[in-house]
């Protein structure tokens, strides 16, 4: 009986070829993210994944804030579809939790109101004189990492373990809110268990952090910050949750959510500017990854080819504690081999 | 410090960590008729003071029932102890007891290290 309910708490994932979606923020926020999954999924696992140069936004900011219409939202989504259907591809992968939700929700829309589909159809026939199919499967970057953690594992030079103390690090992990929370039945363990991030930490052996604010907003709801005053909202929602995790001493947070992960990140620096309040013991804040970079990490590929000295939070003391070497010339050297001018250093957030 | 444009908003959570309930339990014992508050709003609406003042008795007896108490001694000395939300009360709360048990209940010493 458990089992059968604890099915429903499950999600099919494809086993193979992939159809890949950029992010237009994640580019920006963790430019080695994506490149580091895709090597993943092609060198380390073999998979079939096609990544498209030709794809173009979901529209899922716009979407969010009510500056892009249903209905545009609708025809470009499907214009995506029909370049994944043209290459032959059923299996889609969007990078951003943005776009997960948005293609998962345009599709329960199609199934809900048929006429709703037809009328999408027609638009994009219209515009651009293109047909669809609807993907077979949709599923994030980081259910495929999860499906694949035991493999992944067999692989990794390295564990999520304090190589002083021998003890699992501890690692908050965050969902994003478009993951799970929009359509639960389409994460891994719905929105009460979500276990994607949880199961790839503990398989990596890294102890998670179960604290009372675990399930709160990151912070990011499009409305709090995209207008400077509202950002109050954004911050105060972050600020709960560090204050919440602080007690239980985390080496690091992971989210699979590009909003997550860089509000989580810079608010800290915020913070320590507001309120000369950092969360961890000597001031440098708690690391933040996304679910890529802790894989490529453990991986063994370069910290800085990952992105990581992208992020308001440095790594070096994490790094060091899992035992990763890096160089520290090496830090702001672009991918040229020009070395580029080093940021400046906050007053209260130590780097 | 850096102007942001914004700033942090003090949370509405109730911190049962950092805050004491025990002040609210001795209320409930001075004047049980308070467990029967279903929080209408009619004594803050027949209240005189309210009519001249920012006096609202539902707010502070939901602060007291929080154990927000900041302020609350002085916001209770607008009461003139008229006793027209008594009379209204749909539910029999005996809101003069109750007003002049808080104004006590403020007064005294603390137990606990909490607040």
């Amino acid at each position: 009986m458990a089992n059968r309910y604890w099915n429903e708490y499950q999600k099919t994932i494809a086993d193979d070829r992939y159809y890949y979606e950029r992010s237009c923020i994640r580019q920006t926020f963790f430019p080695g993210s994506e490149t580091a999954f895709l090597r993943m999924m092609k060198d380390e696992l073999g998979k079939d994944i096609f990544d498209d140069f030709r794809l173009h936004t979901c529209t899922g900011i716009g979407y969010h804030t009510d500056v892009v219409p249903l209905e545009t939202t609708m025809t470009v989504v499907a214009r995506i579809f029909s370049l994944m259907t043209e290459r032959g591809y059923e299996n889609l992968v969007p990078s951003c939790i943005t776009s997960f939700g948005v293609f998962t929700e345009m599709i329960h829309m199609w199934q809900e109101h048929p006429e709703l589909l037809e009328q999408t159809r027609e638009n994009l026939y219209k515009a651009c004189r293109r047909e669809f199919d609807i993907p077979r499967n949709v599923a994030h970057p980081s259910d495929l990492i999860f499906k694949f953690r035991h493999e992944l594992a067999g692989k990794m030079k390295y564990r999520l373990v304090n190589r002083f103390t021998g003890q699992p690090l501890n690692v908050v992990e965050h969902i994003g809110c478009h993951y799970a929370k929009l359509f639960p039945d389409k994460g891994v363990g719905k929105a009460e268990f979500p276990y994607v991030l949880a199961g790839m930490i503990e398989a990596w052996g890294g102890h998670v952090v179960d604290y009372p604010e675990r399930r709160h907003c990151c912070g990011f709801g499009f409305r709090q910050y995209l207008i400077r005053e509202n950002r109050g909202y954004s911050v105060s929602n972050t600020k709960k949750k560090l204050e919440s995790m602080e007690p239980y001493e985390p080496d690091f947070i992971v989210s699979n959510c590009p909003g997550c992960s860089m509000f989580l990140d810079r608010w800290q620096y915020t913070i320590a500017e507001m309120e000369h309040k950092t969360y961890d013991r000597e001031g440098y804040g708690i690391p933040v990854l996304t679910y890529e970079e802790m894989a490529g990490l453990l991986l063994g590929y370069d910290p800085w080819e990952l992105g990581l000295q992208i992020h308001q939070v440095q790594s070096e003391r994490l790094l060091d504690k899992i035992g990763i070497p890096y160089d520290p010339k090496q830090k702001y050297n672009s991918a040229s081999g020009k070395i580029l001018r080093a940021p400046e250093k906050p007053e209260n957030l130590l780097v | 410090m850096i102007e942001f444009g914004f700033a942090l908003k003090q949370t509405r959570s109730e911190d049962l960590d950092k805050t004491s309930l025990e002040r609210f339990h001795r209320l409930l014992e001075l004047t049980p008729s308070f467990k029967r508050c279903f929080q209408c709003g009619n004594c803050s609406a027949t209240c005189t003071a309210r009519q001249f003042t920012d006096f609202s008795i539902r707010r502070v007896h939901t602060s007291f029932r929080r154990g927000e108490y900041d302020g609350l001694a002085e916001e209770l000395r607008k009461c003139m102890l008229c006793g027209k939300c008594t009379l209204v009360c749909p539910r029999g709360v005996n809101l003069r007891s109750l007003i002049i048990n808080m104004r006590e209940i403020l007064d005294e010493p603390q137990k606990t290290g909490k607040r």
